[in-house]
């Protein structure tokens, strides 16, 4: 695999993402962002700077999950829909740098993304901190510029990482990108109750469905591993294995599904 | 010296149907090949398997059978990549990349170094026409505009063998007479041209040699002056001076006499009449030889006649297949 092959395809999908929707997702972030703040200010004192932590990750995970879904189908399944990856692979290009490129580009993306709306969301805290009073302050669970939230963002980055892959993958198999968008936010959403499943065994007396639903369990990502919002915004100490495990849980994840893609984008017949 | 494009029983399936798929041969046994420095013509009407064999050349598709090497290597060598352009039939491109970012990336793709690729893109877009709109975003682009953008990017590693799916498509007639005049001046540069159509004008004033596809088979292929010409039809035979009632002593030899003008006529004449003879006595008659032309079948009567011939073979074929799997007890 050559690396700046790689490096060439991940720039252009860049440079088209940030040009398509990415800035809009940015813009919407930081008006409600802003709006929500404005709304809020009027609230009991104390619980403001609580709801903006709260709604700050909700919604840069939220908005994350819609550019790496949207623009992660569009990388692969719309590029076989419309046909544009006939000339990129009729060039010195193998079909794996192609998708570990676009892959790349999106994250590369994603990542400024995030970096953006943290930036907006810690300037909308700053001045929280700034001009709440002394007594105001001192009930805060946590300062409002509390650097541990960069911990929650960081995950949310990481699971940013395995929706992309989730979108790519689909999207290397399915005819229709339509299909690849709805295939990964079902994946996504069961994701986010994939615990859930877990329980689920407890509770129901067929061995069969608690086979199946210990399968799931394990095949399906699960989304909350990487949600650190309630321990962030209250406070609480996040220990470091904990990151650690989620991340090494994400990128294995991440690699086992962009493995699958090569294969299966490497078989395919582009008819 | 080894051929361009070498295809040996290329043949494709496809599987067709959600419930029941069943197999759909869309190439069936093609052995082709096309040599060094020829503009080659890939005719047939839609549908025929021009464009699967196309993408099975560029890998797009894995065949089902046979073998291609191109530039004398396996289809899909990396190496081999680098040498030959394609512009697919009805190319898309990335909406929010301009003509020049687009050319760039690909032509980064090949490794070219940074001045090298500003120059190049500069060069070839004004080449295709699209030097003002060089910054202008694809989606942006008409359908002509974009299949310039899709001739530009499969020239950007300036290839020794150019696949061209479908060229003319899009084009307005400003716009064809343009990539005719490209297609010819790449050929006097030594570039090798495998071009598909279902325009038939285009082949005649392009191609050295072309091959007619039919319902997936090779129908005809050759030197389009062999094919065109093996058909000779007749004489057309224009004259002046002599009017209708002159002209009468000789109506029993032409197959058919039209009259013009007052003053001119035309006197089609079978293939083996004898021209010198007649032109000396229409001559003596007190007549002048305005023109004198052989009547070829045209490509497009030498095309349609192979295409109905490989269809009613086909046809053919296929219910003897459905016959013999009646009798079998298959599926038809």
């Amino acid at each position: 695999m050559s690396l700046r092959t790689v490096a060439r395809v991940a720039a252009a999908v860049f440079r088209e993402s940030v040009r398509d929707r990415v800035l809009y997702s940015i813009v919407a972030f930081a008006a409600l962002v802003t709006g929500a703040s404005l709304l809020i200010s009027q609230l009991t004192a104390g619980q403001d700077v609580k709801i903006i932590k709260d709604l700050g990750l909700a919604a840069m995970s939220l908005f994350g999950a819609f550019i790496a879904i949207f623009i992660g189908i569009g990388l692969v399944a719309k590029e076989v829909e419309k046909k544009s990856v006939y000339s990129l692979l009729a060039k010195p290009v193998r079909r794996s740098e192609l998708v570990i490129g676009k892959y790349a580009g999106l994250v590369l993306t994603l990542a400024i993304n995030l970096a953006v709306m943290t930036l907006v969301w810690y300037g909308v805290l700053a001045y929280y901190a700034f001009t709440a009073e002394e007594l105001v302050r001192k009930s805060w669970e946590a300062p409002a510029l509390d650097p541990r939230m960069l911990q929650a963002v960081y995950l949310i980055f990481v699971q940013l990482m395995l929706v992309t892959a989730i979108a790519v993958f689909f999207s290397t198999f399915s005819t229709s990108s339509m299909l690849s968008a709805l295939f990964t936010i079902g994946f996504f959403i069961a994701g986010q109750f994939s615990a859930d499943l877990r329980n689920f065994e407890s509770v129901v007396s067929s061995p069969v469905v608690a086979l199946i639903t210990r399968a799931l369990y394990y095949v399906l990502p699960n989304m909350a591993a990487f949600d650190l919002k309630a321990a962030v915004v209250h406070g609480r100490p996040v220990a470091g294995l904990e990151l650690a495990a989620a991340t090494g849980y994400g990128l294995l994840y991440v690699a086992a599904l962009l493995l699958a893609s090569i294969v299966i984008f490497t078989r395919r017949d582009f008819k | 010296m080894l051929p361009a494009i070498q295809t040996d029983q290329l043949t494709k399936d496809f599987r067709v149907g959600f419930w029941r798929p069943r197999p759909y041969r869309a190439l069936d046994g093609l052995t082709l090949d096309v040599q060094p420095g020829e503009v080659f013509g890939f005719l047939g009407p839609n549908g025929a398997g021009k464009t699967t064999t196309l993408k099975l050349l560029m890998q797009l598709i894995y065949p089902t059978g046979g073998r291609a090497f191109i530039l004398g290597r396996p289809v899909g060598d990396l190496d081999v990549r680098r040498r030959i352009g394609y512009l697919p039939e009805n190319p898309y491109f990335y909406d929010y990349l301009t003509a020049e970012e687009l050319l760039t990336y690909f032509a980064g793709l090949f490794g070219l170094s940074g001045e090298e690729r500003r120059q190049r893109v500069s060069t070839l877009l004004d080449e295709v026409g699209l030097g003002a709109e060089r910054r202008l975003q694809l989606r942006k682009f008409s359908k002509g505009m974009v299949q310039r953008v899709g001739i530009a990017q499969a020239l950007v590693n300036r290839p020794e063998l150019l696949f061209l799916d479908e060229p003319m498509s899009g084009l307005d007639p400003l716009g064809r007479r343009d990539i005719r005049a490209l297609i010819l001046r790449l050929r006097d540069q030594g570039t090798t041209i495998f071009f598909s159509s279902h325009i038939l004008s285009d082949a005649e004033t392009l191609c050295s040699r072309v091959a007619v596809l039919a319902g997936g088979r090779l129908a005809a292929a050759g030197r389009l002056s062999e094919m065109v010409a093996y058909d000779l039809r007749g004489w057309e035979l224009v004259v002046s001076g002599l009017d209708a009632e002159r002209l009468r002593p000789f109506a029993s030899r032409a197959t058919r006499i039209t009259t013009i003008d007052a003053t001119r006529s035309t006197l089609e004449l079978p293939k083996d009449a004898p021209v010198s003879a007649l032109v000396s006595e229409l001559t003596a008659a007190g007549a002048a030889i305005v023109s004198l032309n052989p009547l070829h079948a045209t490509l497009e009567e030498f095309f349609v006649q192979k295409v109905q011939a490989a269809g009613s073979a086909r046809e053919g074929a296929i219910q003897d297949t459905r016959r013999s799997s009646r009798r079998t007890g298959g599926g038809a």
